[in-house]
Order: structure tokens, then C-alpha cells, then sequence
């Protein structure tokens, strides 16, 4: 059975009474849990304090600025990021991609900003203390071996969060609180290429909103995973894609896709390709088959999750181009 | 230890626990509630699902000290007064959507919930409300069977009710 270790959870009221809380040694902003309390099960990590965001007032909810830009609360929970009528209109990659994760229940547990947030991800990690240590442990944890890259010296476990490659399409940031003031983080800047910690962002500071930019006229987007089964399971590949074609013709696409390495990675020339072909044409679908080629050079998954890497390496054009006709049909 | 005030079925509980005991040991351990079952403990099988606030969640992944002021509601819930079966449990045992029972709690939770806000589900309505559940006997088309003979006598009643 899995036991959580002994810890305390403070369940502070404002933004600054987490942030004082936050301050304190050993204290980590827990939303919905579901990506720590697995962790801590698994003890990969040993907070002291769990700082609960979900009594924190102002954190929830979704709403648009004058600017038609969409504000959404980090403890949002997934469901209602998914749900969201403002959401599916305004940016059909985030509704999709918050709608494909984990189950029902997670849904309703999970918030958006603990997306953004989740740990990196690789089948000899997400185990238990004692498979970690029959194994040997390794860079990521207690360890200073890669499994996944023999000799390597730099953790590559994946980004999997499956929001995270349709945030980067939409232009999303993330409203940061901290000690010291609020700043605005541009999501493109968030990600490093370290798969023990990933994140340009201290444990200890705390996001306050997801911030969606207005997007371009003629605006459409779609997020597409592989995946062993319908539900539960973590992307063995997401990708997500923007597709702006006002009056039917592409002015400007991209393609983001996670679950390769430890950042979501951009696919790039997608819209040198796509800009000028009009939507329902045989150029564009042309175009759609070349983006899955350039996207098929590009992405190279490693053994690092769950699934045959040649097997998703083979399936990079083929849920490119999936998701490019769902945004463009 | 922490003390903590929740709402299970409707009662006011106070309980004394170690800060970082779950829902789900609070439920099956000091209230004595062992309906709600611990499968994989990891949020991937759904056998702990129960409603917080009308949410379906897994009580496995969810510390008991945040669940503080809100409504819990278990299996052990559903039952009325009398010790009769809810619409959806009675349904459950009709229609065969039972077979060894330990993800059945889970199973019946998530379909209460459906029902709650949807009370006249497609079959695919049903699937899609259950695809956090598993269930290892493969029972499922029965499952799905019993989810719709529920929503069919809930609203039956209800039907019924009103005419009354
Ligand atoms: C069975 C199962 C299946 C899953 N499948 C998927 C899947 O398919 N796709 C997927 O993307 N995820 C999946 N997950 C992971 C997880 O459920 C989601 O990523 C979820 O959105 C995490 O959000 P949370 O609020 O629960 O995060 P938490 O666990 O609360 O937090 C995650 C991280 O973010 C930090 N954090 C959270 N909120 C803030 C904040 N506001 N400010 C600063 N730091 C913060 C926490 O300290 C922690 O480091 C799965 C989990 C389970 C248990
Ligand atoms: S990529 Fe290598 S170092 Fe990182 S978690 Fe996996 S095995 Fe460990």
C-alpha cells in the first residue's frame, strides 16, 4: 500500500499568507495533488509543508479582460478549463488538451496551473522507493546514472502535461506572485532542458493565473494524443496546433509537440509551409503532409516513457497531420 | 495530530488524525465507512471514487484536511433511511453490475454523479462518466447496463413523484 509520508498541510486564505507560508523551509504550493501526492508516495520528494491553494481566495475561475485576452485562475481545475464555453471559443487547443488528461476524477481534482507545472516524467522514475532502488536510482533521484541514455550526463525525463504544448501555440504567461511582487513569465521562457527540474521557477513561487492572449482573427486550434488507452494514461506524445486563417486562407500556424524530451518542443517551418493556402484546397492538404515530414526530421522520442520510441516516432507525422486537418476542417 | 471537522453523508464528524492521512483512511478507518475501497492508491483505477462538494474524486489522492467544510458523500450515502438501496445501487444489483464488488462503490459514485447532473445519459454519456473506473472482471456492458436501468427508474420516480 502506499503511504503518504508524515507532513503537515496549511491551508492559508490569501495570496500573501501562502507566499509567507511559501517562505518557509520545506513548503511546496499544493493545488490539486494529483501529480505530488503520487510523487510524495513514491518519495520523490519530502516536503515538510504542503501550502493548500484551493481556500486561497481569487486563484479560480476564467475570465476575459476588456483586451478579449482569457484569465484563468491557476487552481482551475481541468474540468472547468475544459468545459468552459470562453475556453472552447477562444482557444479550442486548451479546452482539448485540459479535456484529454488523465479521468473524470483527476479532471476534477487537477487544476491548470499544476499542468503547467507537472514534473517530468520517465519509466524508471514514476516508481516506488523500493523499484527505484532494486534498480539503483539514477540522475533524477538518489542516483548518478541515466537509464534511458546509458552514459548520459543530463536527465532527459519528459514534459508530459499534455495543457503545455497548447499553451505555447496560444502565446499563453503565467502570472507569477512572489515575495517581492508580481511579474509576467511568457510560458516560451518557462521551460529548460532539465528533466530533474524543468521549470524556471523557484518550488516556492506561486502562479496566480494562466494568461491567453486575444487571438488572431480566423483563429482555430486542436491538441491530439497518443495514448495506450482512452483515459488515465499520460501522453506517449501530445501535439498541439494553431492554425489563424481569417477569410479561409492561412496566415500563420504552429505546431508544438510534448512528451519527447524534457521541454515541449516546437516544430518548426510549419508556417513557411501552411501561410497562403486556403482551407478545403489540395494545396493545403499538401502543405499539412509536408508539416508532418518536417515534423517527423525534427522529433526524435527516447525510451524515456512508457511506448516503443520508434513506434511514436513513426506516429509524430501522423497525429501532426491528425490534428492540423481537425484544426483546419 | 490535527483535528478535523468534516461532513460525511449528511453528519458532522470530528476526527483526530495524522496530518497527512488521506480521505480515504479517515473514511475507512475512524468513521468506520469501509465502502469506499483502496485500489491502486495512485488515482488509476477510481475503486476510492467518492463525491466532494457533488465532484467525483479519488480519496486516495486527496489529504483529509482538505476536504474540511465540505460535503462528503460515500457509498454508505446513498442508502436510505430504511437501509434501502439507492435507485443506482438497486440498478447495480438487477442489472448484473456487480461481479467480485470491490470497484462496484467506485462505479456506482461516478454514476451518481452522472445522474445528478444528467439524468437522462446516453450509453455513450455513461461510458464517458465511467472512464475513470476500472473494472477487472471486464463487466462493463453490464455496468453501462445498470447505469441506464438507473437513470430509467430515477426518473420513473420522478415522474411518478410529480404526478403524486
Ligand atoms: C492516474 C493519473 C493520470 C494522469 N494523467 C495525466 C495526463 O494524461 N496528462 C497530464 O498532463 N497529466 C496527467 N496526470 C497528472 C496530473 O493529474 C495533472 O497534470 C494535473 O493537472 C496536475 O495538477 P494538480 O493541480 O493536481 O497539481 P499538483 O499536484 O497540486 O501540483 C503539481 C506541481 O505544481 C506545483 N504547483 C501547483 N499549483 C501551483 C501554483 N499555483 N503555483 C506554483 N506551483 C504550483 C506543485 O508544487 C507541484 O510541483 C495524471 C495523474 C494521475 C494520478
Ligand atoms: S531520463 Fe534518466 S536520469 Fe532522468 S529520470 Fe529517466 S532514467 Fe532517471
Amino acid at each position: 500500500m502506499l503511504r503518504l509520508p508524515q507532513l503537515q498541510v496549511a491551508r492559508p486564505r490569501t495570496v500573501e499568507e501562502a507566499l509567507a507560508l511559501l517562505g518557509g523551509e520545506g513548503a511546496l504550493p499544493f493545488a490539486g495533488g494529483t501529480d505530488l501526492l503520487p510523487n510524495l508516495k513514491h518519495r520523490l520528494l519530502a516536503p515538510q509543508t504542503l501550502v493548500s491553494l484551493a481556500g486561497v481566495e481569487g486563484l479560480s475561475g476564467v475570465s476575459v479582460d476588456p483586451g478579449g485576452a482569457l484569465v484563468i485562475g491557476a487552481t482551475t481545475r481541468l474540468h472547468e478549463v475544459a468545459e468552459h464555453p470562453e475556453v472552447r471559443a477562444r482557444a479550442p487547443a486548451l479546452a482539448m488538451a485540459a479535456g484529454l488528461v488523465a479521468s473524470p476524477q483527476i479532471r476534477r481534482m487537477g487544476t491548470l496551473g499544476g499542468n503547467v507545472l507537472l514534473d517530468t516524467r520517465c519509466r524508471y522514475v514514476n516508481q516506488s522507493a523500493f523499484w527505484r532502488k532494486s534498480l539503483g536510482h539514477c540522475l533524477k533521484k538518489d542516483g548518478a546514472v541515466c537509464h534511458v541514455v546509458p552514459g548520459g550526463q543530463k536527465c532527459v525525463a519528459a514534459a508530459s502535461n499534455d495543457t503545455a504544448p497548447a499553451l505555447l501555440t496560444l502565446g499563453a504567461s503565467l502570472t507569477v506572485a512572489t515575495a517581492a511582487g508580481t511579474r509576467e513569465v511568457p510560458l516560451e521562457s518557462l521551460w529548460k532542458p532539465d528533466g530533474v527540474y524543468n521549470r524556471r521557477l523557484a518550488p516556492n513561487e506561486l502562479v496566480t493565473a494562466i494568461r491567453v492572449p486575444a487571438q488572431a482573427a480566423g483563429h482555430r486550434g486542436a491538441y491530439l494524443k497518443l495514448r495506450p488507452r482512452e483515459s488515465f494514461d499520460f501522453p506517449l506524445l501530445g501535439v498541439a496546433v494553431r492554425v489563424d486563417a481569417a477569410g479561409g486562407v492561412v496566415q500563420s500556424a504552429d505546431v508544438v509537440v510534448v512528451a519527447l524530451q524534457a521541454v515541449p518542443r516546437r516544430v518548426t517551418g510549419a508556417s513557411d509551409e501552411l501561410a497562403g493556402k486556403a482551407l478545403g484546397t489540395q494545396e493545403l492538404e499538401a502543405a499539412i503532409v509536408a508539416v508532418g515530414a518536417r515534423a517527423h526530421q525534427q522529433c526524435r522520442p527516447l525510451p524515456n516513457v512508457p511506448g516503443d520510441p520508434d513506434y511514436r516516432r513513426e506516429m509524430v507525422p501522423v497525429f501532426v497531420r491528425r490534428a492540423l486537418r481537425a484544426a483546419a476542417g | 495530530m490535527i483535528d478535523l471537522e468534516l461532513t460525511v453523508n449528511g453528519e458532522l464528524a470530528r476526527v483526530r488524525v495524522e496530518p497527512g492521512a488521506r480521505l480515504l483512511d479517515v473514511l475507512r478507518g475512524p468513521l468506520g465507512l469501509p465502502g469506499t475501497k483502496e485500489g491502486c492508491g495512485n488515482g488509476e483505477c477510481g475503486a476510492c471514487t467518492v463525491l466532494v462538494a457533488g465532484r467525483p474524486v479519488c480519496a486516495c489522492l486527496t489529504p483529509a484536511a482538505e476536504v474540511e467544510g465540505l460535503e462528503v458523500l460515500t457509498v454508505e450515502g446513498l442508502v436510505g433511511p430504511g437501509g434501502d438501496l439507492s435507485a443506482v445501487q438497486r440498478a447495480f444489483v438487477e442489472g448484473g453490475g456487480v461481479q467480485c464488488g470491490f470497484c462496484t462503490p467506485g462505479m456506482v459514485m461516478s454514476v451518481h454523479a452522472l445522474l445528478e447532473r444528467n439524468p437522462d445519459p446516453t450509453p455513450e454519456d455513461v461510458r464517458e462518466a465511467l472512464t475513470g473506473n476500472l473494472c477487472r472482471c471486464t463487466g462493463y456492458a453490464q455496468i453501462v447496463e445498470s447505469a441506464l436501468l438507473a437513470a430509467r427508474k430515477r426518473r420513473e420516480a420522478r415522474e411518478g413523484g410529480d404526478r403524486a
